[in-house]
């Protein structure tokens, strides 16, 4: 029964509570069990909610038994939080020493649309340190394991989020994506993940990384789960000065009508500058086979040139460590958080640097010491101002692909997922596992990762990035959906149906 | 120091740049920076290669302007909140080591 | 250490002779405004700490600003006023230093793209006009406040902790800063006094800040190098912090003057520092000097995005300014008919004000500048407050005008009255029936008093007979003497020419 539930859709559990079939504290008591169950061996949870989530699921009962409107379409669905996002009263470190012990006195916008929507918080779940990798080996709590091979990464930041559903401790989680932050672990655990277009998800308690790339946008293990969830948290937030006013697109009614209409008749362009040099073979032949798909689906497949993408790289660590150099300013020992070596005779600025340099890890102090550097003065225009400018052309290169294209698709990441430990000690190709991803994120349009199959090289999910363009989510979705319902249909299951049982290897 | 084209930071400016991130670094630390941001900047410095002066900075995605806020009172945190996670506080205050000196 | 040498001054002519003063003003108003620059909590002074604190103002990890269209409406008002071009597009940056009473560890200010730049502001300076060009007018946020405690003398060097009040931290600033101020000579002093005291008089009228400098919701840091009279390039100048009066403004500038020339005179170079103001001492000292130039890596704001004004919002904030101050005041001193002279006495002794809520309740123009201008002004001087601060309002002295009007007082009466009413001892009524001032304007005991003086010197009675009335004085004297001075000194002169039969 428990082990039943947890396999189950966020889309089915939703309606099982709503029917009555089964309870909201039964669901969540399944997903607490099983984390319980496997969480030692995949560590996805910094903090788990137990009480907090049944009271939760209790009150979503409560409203169903006496006949309450549903707080929403996924009232009663548990979910993973990242451990990014701010949750009244529930520990919150952002992966980092810095933060151990905070309690948050408020909640993100995110944390309460959730809330409001009756959809319950499991706890809070690992991630790199500030958001600051692609492995979740940065955060200073230990590394996240992959479920589909313990000895492999989850991705990152958001491994937590994207390992939680790969091992069914939760249906949904909440990812935050910088450059590439929820598709990457989506990509290399088979799980879907969708960046919004920048501003279509409140940011407002969100801890930030890079403020002009940050945004947080729904994971699951199915389009259309990911989509209602896309729904539940999108939308204005006056509380954030960078959110789009615009009305929620109806991203659940486009995963209909992929999953009906199919992608006959669209154009899909493939990123000519997202292939090749630095692709693993096993992750380019599952692209091809996903190329093959849409076309014999009906979709023109035309190839795009965006000569710009080759410095997006470049740009994005500059601009992503200048602002987090600026950001993680406030991390100070003053007001809250870690504070070291206040002996009564250092001063405020000592306490500070030992502070900051005991409660930091080594990612994020270099990123740090990177942003400092290409802020100061004299170095601006021929960075930051530089970086910004690449920008322009690289959001230039897309608009010309979107007269082309109705969405662009390409690998989401180069490789599948690599062992623990292989990449730490060399930044520069831990940052390339980014390469995907970063031209979209500089852009702000929406992304998203699907799964496109399993290498054949490694046995490892690979994932399918489509790529909208700005406000474009429901072609997104369309595209995502349409792909996923051509793969089942192709191949008789999903790749999330594929992920090992982990029962019986914890202890 | 150094130009942008041809980015060689030397021990001094890591420190310097420790210093003015407040990041008390050890020896070893200072050295492992060294030779990372040496070769980090030297492939990031390519931002340059094709960045015009005509080119304009895009300094949001989906561009904006004048997202404002009416000036109505909000309530505050409670106080014991506002308080609650201060590693040192006295008297309603937020007890923090001497500050020396006037920075700004 | 440096200090000592700082003792070292040169007598201020001297010092001017030698060189010229360039000055340059950076005032930092707070907006009164109901809520902060970029959060919804309250502004109001004086609560109890950490009160008015929420997670964007604390920088709480996750927190976002917003930015409060009032605060952006003020400085357009302030820009306008100031004659500054309203900037089509400009935007927020981050200024980036470490500093514990700001808990991001970054202002959000402007930088290269303010808000109001390039205006002036007319001042008058000991009746010439001098014009001070304005650089440009820029929104920021203010910091929070500590308090240092411990050490032998509570101030900052010799602190053990600090405690923090974020209260103040997120208060909408206009920070308006001048161009160098060149060629005011010997006049600097007095010149970057009137200067900030016409911004507080221009901002009091745009009613966007209290302006209360003891308040700090004015605050002034005054800039000032020396060059070498004929030398072809500016000296190096200091930054003398939050001078917080008016008296202050004047004196740091004199002594820094002072300080610099002999400095330079004696082949010593000026140091680029910050420089606090002492008012018990009236002297700056050096803060707390650093190994390397700050560098704030300014960036643009991510968390905000630009703000264009569009033209017609400046048109119509444009409508609303008031009379400025300089132009009511020259309406005024035409509809008071005072003199130049008369009326730039009364401004420079902050009398304006009060002669005009004196007039409305009832006063001559001239009576009203006549009592604040010298009796209430020497008042105000014996006890060294203001003219405002004086514990007697317009009101009450319209009062005593009007009595005087009325032959209920004599002008030596008025004045015990005034006293009185200084004094605490209630309206002028009440010190009138508590001190028995009253004119005495029954003729019986005045008549009885001539009567004894007119015996008691019968030669002066003889020669105003004969038709010397000026020697009237000798009896008006003795009969006021017996009359306390509660006499009217026109009733008593009527009454003796009439007991003598001389026509008046
Ligand atoms: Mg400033
Ligand atoms: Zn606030």
């Amino acid at each position: 029964m428990s082990a039943d539930l947890t396999r189950r859709s966020a889309a089915e559990l939703a309606s099982a509570i709503a029917s009555r079939e089964v309870s909201a504290v039964e669901v969540t008591r399944a997903h607490l069990d099983r984390i319980g169950a496997v969480d030692p061996d995949v560590h996805a949870f910094l903090h788990v909610s137990d009480e907090l989530a049944l009271a939760q699921a209790a009150e979503v009962d409560r409203a169903f038994d006496a006949g309450e409107q549903s707080a929403s379409p996924l009232a009663g669905v548990p979910l993973a939080l990242k451990d990014i996002v701010v949750q009244k009263g529930v520990p919150t470190t952002a992966g980092s020493k810095i933060l151990e012990g905070w309690l948050p006195p408020y909640d993100a916008t995110i944390t309460r649309k959730l809330l409001d929507a009756g959809i319950v918080i499991l706890g809070k779940t690992n991630m790199d340190e500030f958001a600051m990798g692609s492995s979740t080996e940065n955060s200073a709590y230990g590394p996240t394991r992959n479920p589909w091979d313990l000895s492999k990464i989850p991705g990152g930041s958001g491994g937590g989020s994207s390992a939680a559903l790969a091992a069914f401790e939760a249906p949904l989680a909440i990812g935050t994506d910088t450059g590439g932050s929820i598709r990457q672990p989506a990509s290399v655990t088979g799980t879907v993940g969708a960046k919004p277009t920048y501003g279509g998800v409140s940011r407002y308690g969100v801890i930030a990384l890079a403020s002009s790339l940050d945004q947080p946008g729904p994971c699951a293990r199915t389009v259309l789960d990911t989509a209602m969830l896309h729904e539940v948290i999108a939308g204005h937030d006056p509380m954030d000065a960078t959110s789009i006013p615009q009305p929620v697109p109806n991203v659940v009614a486009a995963v209909r009508r992929g999953q009906a209409d199919g992608v006959a008749g669209m154009k899909i362009g493939v990123v000519k500058q997202l292939g090749g040099q630095g692709y693993q073979p096993g992750v380019l032949s599952s692209f091809r086979s996903a190329v093959e798909q849409l076309q014999a689906a009906g979709a023109e497949i035309v190839e795009v040139d965006c000569p710009h993408f080759e410095y997006g790289l470049a740009a994005y660590y500059l601009i992503l460590p200048s602002e987090c150099s600026s950001n993680l300013a406030r991390f100070d020992a003053m007001r809250y958080g870690l504070r070291i070596g206040d002996d009564g005779t250092a001063s405020a600025e000592q306490v500070m640097s030992l502070t900051r340099g005991a409660g930091f890890g080594a990612e994020v102090k270099r990123r740090i010491i990177l942003g400092t550097y290409a802020l100061s003065a004299g170095y601006y225009d021929a960075y930051y101002g530089s970086a910004q400018k690449v920008r322009t052309l690289i959001r230039q290169d897309f608009e010309k692909a979107y007269q082309q294209a109705d969405v662009l698709i390409s690998p989401a990441s180069p490789t599948t997922a690599f062992g623990i430990g292989e990449k730490v000690d060399d930044p520069m190709a831990m940052y390339l596992n980014d390469l995907a991803t970063i031209p979209g994120s500089l852009a702000g349009i929406p992304a998203m990762s699907v799964p496109s199959g399993i290498a054949a090289d490694t046995g490892l999910p690979v994932g399918l990035q489509i790529m909208g363009p700005a406000l474009g989510e429901e072609r997104m979705y369309r595209v995502a959906a349409a792909f996923e319902a051509g793969y089942l249909a192709e191949h008789g299951t999903t790749v999330p149906q594929q992920i090992p049982a982990l029962e019986g290897t914890a202890r | 120091m150094t130009t942008a084209d041809e980015p060689a930071l030397t021990r001094d400016d890591v420190a310097h740049l420790a210093h003015l991130s407040r990041l008390e670094l050890t020896d070893a630390e200072l050295d492992t920076y060294l030779g990372q941001l040496g070769v980090i900047l030297h492939s990031v410095a390519r931002v340059g290669e094709v960045a015009g002066d005509d080119v304009e900075p895009t300094t949001h995605a989906v561009p904006q302007t004048n997202v404002f806020r009416d000036d109505v009172e909000v309530p505050c945190l409670p106080h014991a909140a506002a308080l609650a996670s201060a590693p040192a506080s006295y008297e309603g205050r937020f007890r923090v080591p001497q500050i020396l000196g006037e920075e700004a | 250490m440096s200090e000592l040498m700082d003792s070292g001054l040169m007598d201020y002519d001297e010092a001017l002779e030698r060189f010229d003063p360039v000055l340059g003003l950076e005032v930092h108003v707070e907006l009164g405004t109901v809520t902060k620059m970029f959060c919804g909590c309250p502004t109001g002074f004086g609560a109890a700490p950490n009160t008015q604190v929420c997670p964007v103002c604390l920088a709480l990890p996750g927190a976002m600003p917003t930015v409060n269209r009032q605060a952006v409406e003020y400085a357009i008002k302030i820009g306008l006023a100031l004659n500054c071009e309203i900037a089509e597009l400009c935007r927020f940056s981050r200024k980036n230093y470490y500093y514990p009473d700001m808990p991001k560890n970054y202002q959000i200010s402007q930088y290269d793209e303010p808000i109001a730049f390039g205006g002036y502001l007319d001042v008058d300076v000991d009746g010439e006009t001098v014009r001070i060009e304005i650089e440009r007018a820029h929104m920021e946020e203010d910091t929070g406040k500590s308090t240092h405690i411990g050490g032998a003398t509570g101030r900052i060097h010799g602190a053990e902790y600090s405690l923090l009040d974020y209260n103040r931290a997120g208060v909408p600033l206009v920070e308006i800063v001048t161009k160098p101020v060149t060629g005011t000579g010997k006049a600097a002093p007095a010149v970057a006094r009137a200067y900030v005291a016409a911004l507080r008089d221009l901002l009091a009228a745009l009613d966007v800040s209290d302006v209360r400098m003891d308040q700090g919701s004015l605050r002034c840091d005054a800039n000032l190098s020396l060059m070498e009279k004929g030398a072809p390039e500016f000296g190096t100048r200091t930054e003398t912090k939050n001078v917080n009066s008016l008296r202050s403004v004047e004196r740091a500038v004199r002594y820094e003057i002072t300080r610099q020339a002999a400095r330079l005179a004696a082949g010593q170079t000026i140091k680029q520092e910050t420089r606090h103001f002492d008012e018990s001492t009236g002297t700056t000292a050096a803060g707390r000097s650093k190994e390397t130039a700050e560098d704030y890596r300014y960036f643009p704001e991510p968390d905000l995005v630009p703000v264009t004004p569009e033209r017609e919002w400046v048109e119509r904030v444009r409508a609303t300014l008031p009379e400025l101050p300089w132009l009511r005041r020259a309406r005024q001193q035409a509809e008071w008919g005072f003199t130049d002279l008369e009326m730039r006495d009364l401004v420079a002794a902050d009398g304006v004000s009060l002669v005009e809520q004196t007039v409305a309740a009832g006063a001559s123009p001239g009576e009203a500048r006549s009592w604040w201008g010298s009796y209430l002004g020497q008042q105000a001087n014996n006890r060294g407050v203001t003219l405002a601060e004086l514990p007697i309002s317009p009101t009450q002295v319209a009062a005593v005008v009007s009595l005087v009007n009325d032959g209920k007082l004599t002008a030596k009466l008025a004045r015990q009255v005034v006293d009185g009413v200084l004094a605490g001892e209630g309206e002028p009524d009440q010190v009138i029936a508590a001190r028995g001032l009253a004119v005495v304007s029954d003729d019986a005991p005045l008549q009885q008093a001539i009567d004894d003086a007119l015996a008691a010197q019968p030669d002066v009675a003889e020669k105003i007979r004969s038709g010397k009335v000026q020697a009237i004085g000798a009896i008006l004297g003795a009969v006021m003497k017996a009359t306390r001075g509660q006499a009217d000194a026109g009733r008593v002169r009527e009454l003796v020419l009439k007991t003598l039969g001389v026509d008046s």
